[in-house]
């Protein structure tokens, strides 16, 4: 077991420490939430300054300890976050280059890389949200391409995405699981229509997508036709178990800065909420070391499997509402309900986490099954 | 930075659960119960099985490996509910004639406590004269109360001990929740069928490793902060696990047969050693 760095990765860390901070001060200010237009430009163009000094392609090039030094040091610096190149970089991008062929490799993951393409994910339905593997949307084989029609709801950045990890049923004899495809649909083709949706916290976060008779080529299909679940699996392994990792460090970067405030004003003379926030410290140093333990465990293609995944996501959105409530605590009567403040935001946004990329309830089902042995059929 | 255990630990690991396996079984474990005191020729086993001198430089007669070796045995140590000062005996090896070999039996006062007194040939860490018995909610744990205690309790190294067998019992409690859940059925299904059940069981298993990953890394980087950190989340770990498990074997779960009430019992004894939770969130609070 260890956990120092290597030469090389002193070296790296060192490096990328002095690049965070010659170019930090130079960046514009994030964009107002509301504005995806302007939220893509400001994160594809920090992707493009990644690339450019190197440092693209840590996602899933890099050996798994470079990609933690890499978020660890991002964070700390206060550098931006993946934002709308979230599903790009962290788990379309990972299944591609796990799943797909030196072909669409080469096709779709530099301009990832490049800050170029922003991805979206198209995986839940109107009646397909836990029950993932019950989706209708029908893909119908024309020649060399996919017709598709159906719906897709909650998808993350639509309005802004140039490509969609789309799953499809295209056997709809099959059992359940046999029967589903998985399909990169560029979002310019014709038949898609994204309409926003608003969330609780007042913006457009994610949109539905109507789908009628989509052309999308077969060469657009990663892994084999009915063989998407699988594929699907080895996504979701990315999502829960790495995707979220960088922002483990940010929490403790807030709970640092809570932590500041509440000296500045005199609420760290309560012990009641310092111990509080002193626990919400152990609890996020805890989880970055469940990070180190399942990348040090990961599969070649860093894909943490679905137990160590499946705690971390469970522990992580719970923790996370907790900071965000702890938040509220620092700020006190007025600033706890006051929308300018960013916790305050942060704290509406954190309501999501244990719903989205599988609700805690489902992790939960997966860790009692698949780890502990438990019967299904409940 | 590959954070796994390696071969050697993994050995280690299987070279100790084995031995205690065979010398301190269940049916040991229950007679420990009876007796109520503790078993000298398994201290000496102990002893020649390098237990208490894993850490100690070959130099100085020990095993010469390091503190994630020890956090391993002391995980297995708390996985069979192992009697006696175990992290005070393993801190005075080296210090103390005869407690490297298993020959000698040390205690330490702790703030207000002491544990095992009876049967200890030497005390360190204050003064125990004067102290008065308690009776021990842990029928394993024998204690003293001493007034008005011992020095602040800051050896990160019995902080961890305690941690990892604190993971260790968490671990089996967690095991043992998930297997009756297989295998007790009611209204004609395994209970682990039913969701309150099988929920019940995965946070146990989420709390587990999340104090495992903290409590290894505290054992690699053996930062202050990081141990404080491993020992609230193992100590909370072991109590709400043993509380789980309890749940989970209903009525069965309430009964003296059950080792289930040993777990929790152990749990809180060892929640209030080296670093309770107070203490230990307020370190966690310095250190934001
Ligand atoms: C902010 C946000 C962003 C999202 N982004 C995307 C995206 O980009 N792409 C995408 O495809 N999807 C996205 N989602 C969708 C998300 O994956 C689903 O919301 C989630 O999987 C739950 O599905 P559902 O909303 O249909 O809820 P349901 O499945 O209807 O669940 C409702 C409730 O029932 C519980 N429940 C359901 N089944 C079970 C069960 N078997 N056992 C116990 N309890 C159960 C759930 O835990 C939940 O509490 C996003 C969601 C949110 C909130």
């Amino acid at each position: 077991m260890d956990l120092a760095d290597t030469e090389e990765e002193a070296d790296f860390r060192a490096r990328l420490r002095e690049w965070l901070a010659a170019v930090l001060p130079g960046l514009p200010p994030a964009p107002d939430p509301a504005d995806w237009p302007a939220r893509r430009a400001h994160d594809t163009a920090w992707q493009r300054r990644l690339y450019d000094a190197g440092y693209g392609d840590l996602h899933w090039a890099a050996s798994p300890a470079l990609r933690l030094i890499f978020l660890e040091e991002t964070e700390r610096a206060g550098a931006p976050y993946v934002g709308a190149n979230f599903v790009g970089l962290l788990h379309a991008g990972p299944t591609i280059a796990a799943e797909g062929t030196a072909a669409q490799r080469a096709r779709w993951l530099p301009p990832i890389l490049r800050g170029d393409h922003v991805w979206c994910q198209g995986f839940s339905e109107p009646d397909a949200g836990s029950d993932l593997a019950s989706l209708r949307t029908r893909a119908v084989r024309d020649g060399d391409r996919y017709l598709v029609s159906g719906a897709k709801l909650w998808t993350s950045h639509a309005e802004v995405a140039d490509w969609c990890e789309l799953l499809v049923r295209t056997d709809p004899d099959a059992p359940r699981h046999r029967g589903i495809t998985w399909l990169a649909m560029p979002m310019d083709a014709p038949g898609i229509t994204v309409r926003p949706l608003r969330t609780l916290t007042g913006t457009a976060e994610f949109a539905e997508l109507f789908l009628d008779e989509v052309p999308v080529p077969v060469a657009n299909r990663v892994g084999e036709e009915n063989d998407g679940w699988r594929v699907t699996m080895v996504t979701l392994s990315y999502e829960r178990g790495t995707a979220f990792a960088g922002e483990v460090v940010a929490c403790r970067r807030v709970l640092g800065e809570l932590a500041r405030e509440a000296r500045a004003t005199g609420r760290w003379d309560d012990p009641v909420l310092r111990r509080r926030l002193g626990r919400l410290g152990a609890e996020f140093r805890a989880l970055w070391r469940l990070v180190q333990w399942n990348v040090g465990g990961a599969g070649a293609t860093g894909a943490v499997p679905g137990a160590g995944g499946s705690v971390f996501k469970l522990r992580y959105s719970h923790a996370r509402q907790e900071l965000y409530d702890a938040a509220a605590e620092v700020l006190g009567g007025a600033g706890a309900l006051d929308l300018d403040r960013p916790w305050v935001h942060d704290r509406l946004s954190s309501l999501s986490y244990t719903i989205a990329a599988g609700t805690s309830q489902i992790q939960r089902g997966i860790l009692a099954e698949r780890v502990l042995g438990l019967p299904k059929g409940r | 930075m590959p954070f796994r255990l390696d071969d050697d630990q993994r050995a280690l690991r299987r070279g100790v659960r084995e031995l205690l396996q065979g010398r301190f079984g269940r049916d040991a474990l229950r007679a420990a119960v009876d007796a109520g005191t503790l078993d000298r020729k398994l201290w000496r086993t102990l002893g020649d099985a390098g237990f208490f001198a894993l850490s100690l430089p070959e130099a100085d007669g020990g095993v010469g490996l390091g503190l994630p070796e020890a956090v391993l045995a002391f995980e297995e140590a708390g996985r069979v509910l192992l009697p006696g000062p175990l992290v005070a005996t393993h801190l005075a090896a080296g210090h103390v004639e005869g407690a490297a070999e298993g020959r000698a039996v040390v205690t330490a006062v702790d703030g207000p406590l002491v544990e095992w007194l009876d049967a200890a040939d030497v005390v360190r860490g204050g003064d125990a004269r004067g102290a008065r018995p308690v009776r021990s909610v842990d029928p394993l744990t024998p204690l003293h109360r001493v007034e008005p205690g011992g020095p602040a309790r800051d050896d990160p190294v019995a902080v961890l001990l305690t941690a990892a067998e604190q993971l260790g019992s968490a671990g089996r409690t967690t095991e043992m929740a998930a297997r009756y859940a297989r295998e007790r059925e009611q209204f004609g299904r395994p209970i682990g069928a039913f969701q309150a059940v099988a929920h019940l069981c995965a946070e146990m298993l989420a709390r587990t490793e999340v104090a495992r990953a903290a409590v290894y890394a505290a054992a690699v980087t053996a930062d202050p902060v990081d141990v404080a950190a491993a020992k609230l989340l193992a100590d909370e770990a072991a109590v709400r696990g043993a509380r789980d498990c309890l749940q989970v074997y209903g009525g069965t779960g309430f009964t003296w047969e059950a080792d289930v009430h040993l777990h929790l019992k152990r749990a809180w004894v060892r929640s209030r050693r080296w670093t309770g939770t107070a203490e230990a969130e307020e370190r966690c609070a310095a250190a934001l």
